[in-house]
């Protein structure tokens, strides 16, 4: 039985998809409309009952949130594909603190900026000048956190590739593309680095390739 | 070499103590102080470049984000103590989730109404009586999933008391002490019961009568 991952078209469940292909874990995807409300239909809320995406469906096994569901298949699959939780548990304890940083600190003010800029003409909201001002300030004072880490360590947990940084894949590529916002990564050299890095990833140019953003520029 | 850590007069520390007291781990505290800016000094910005509460110093190895230290901590002392990770990786992956719901779900709202509430004179600004409204609406939400769950579940992430109860400790004892919204809690059978049973825990007890917190009521 081949795990089932929901609302691949969407930012956080793309977190699941690279995960499972950088561990070599065949999947299957199920559309979920969140236009439509989907995600908010009683058989959803069944499977997921704060109505968000994603959630995985591994026969009886359902997990949800996104990094959870990461540590959990990079944890189940250590012995096959690529290493994302570090070979010792002080290792594993760097890329839990950056994974958390990500998730407290990078992610809330990219998230806000994801649904102003791309997501508010569509739900039909108005912009929020002031609040996306303040985001990319946020933003860019945790980027400048990166920068010096960055300096220093090749990814953020240390010298391998992980969840830590995995977890930065979706939005990050929302600010590049279609945010016009990607002079924040360019304009620090580190951090650029590391993201032709890991944004080339064939992991990752397969997710993009398989799975479009639900919306054009 | 005992591990160090910083802040424990704060919330987000005390999630680090009580995952120590119940893993056996002897620590000692580093008092931060907050309102002095403490936080924000050139060093101790050098172990904690965010500049918030908790880091902790274990010899050389240093780590910060609450939930990252308490995750290294319950791994490298599987053996000893409380096992708060479960036995399987899925109960693991159960422990995830619902730590995962804590961090992004449960956190936000309740940190929103312990800045307005607790800290906004302290920091000078005026409480913000609509976001504080609305960041009840939201924690009442969950708390409403939350009661769902533990009618079909003794803990969070199944049948046995993990980090993802655990984590919930420290700002919850604020909701029902110092914020004057235990009916909150105490409206929810369920959520009621989980609440008595974890905040009971004597590592629970132990953190309470060591640490005050930096407040009255």
């Amino acid at each position: 039985m081949v795990v089932k991952v929901y609302g691949p078209a969407y930012a956080s469940p793309k977190r699941v998809l690279v995960c499972l292909i950088e561990k070599e874990v065949e999947f299957e995807t199920v559309p979920v409309d969140l236009l439509k409300g989907e995600h908010k239909d009683p058989e959803y809320l069944k499977l997921q009952p704060f109505g968000t995406v994603p959630v995985t469906q591994d026969g009886d096994y359902t997990l949800y949130e996104s990094r959870a569901i990461m540590r959990y298949y990079a944890e189940k699959y250590k012995s096959q594909g690529t290493d994302l939780l570090g070979k010792t548990v002080e290792e594993r304890g760097l890329v839990e603190n950056w994974l958390e940083v990500e998730a407290q600190s990078y992610n809330p003010p990219m998230f806000t900026l994801t649904v102003q800029i791309m997501l508010s003409s569509k739900l039909g909201l108005p912009r929020d000048e002031n609040l996306i001002k303040e985001s990319e300030e946020k933003l860019g004072k945790v980027l400048d956190i990166y920068e010096e880490r960055l300096s220093k360590s090749k990814y953020l947990a240390g010298n391998f590739f992980s969840l830590a940084d995995l977890s930065h894949l979706p939005f990050t590529q929302y600010l590049v593309d279609h945010m016009g916002k990607e002079y924040m990564i360019k304009s620090r050299k580190h951090v650029s680095a590391w993201w032709d890095d890991i944004s080339s990833r064939p992991s990752w140019q397969k997710v993009l390739q398989l799975y479009a953003a639900p919306f054009k520029n």
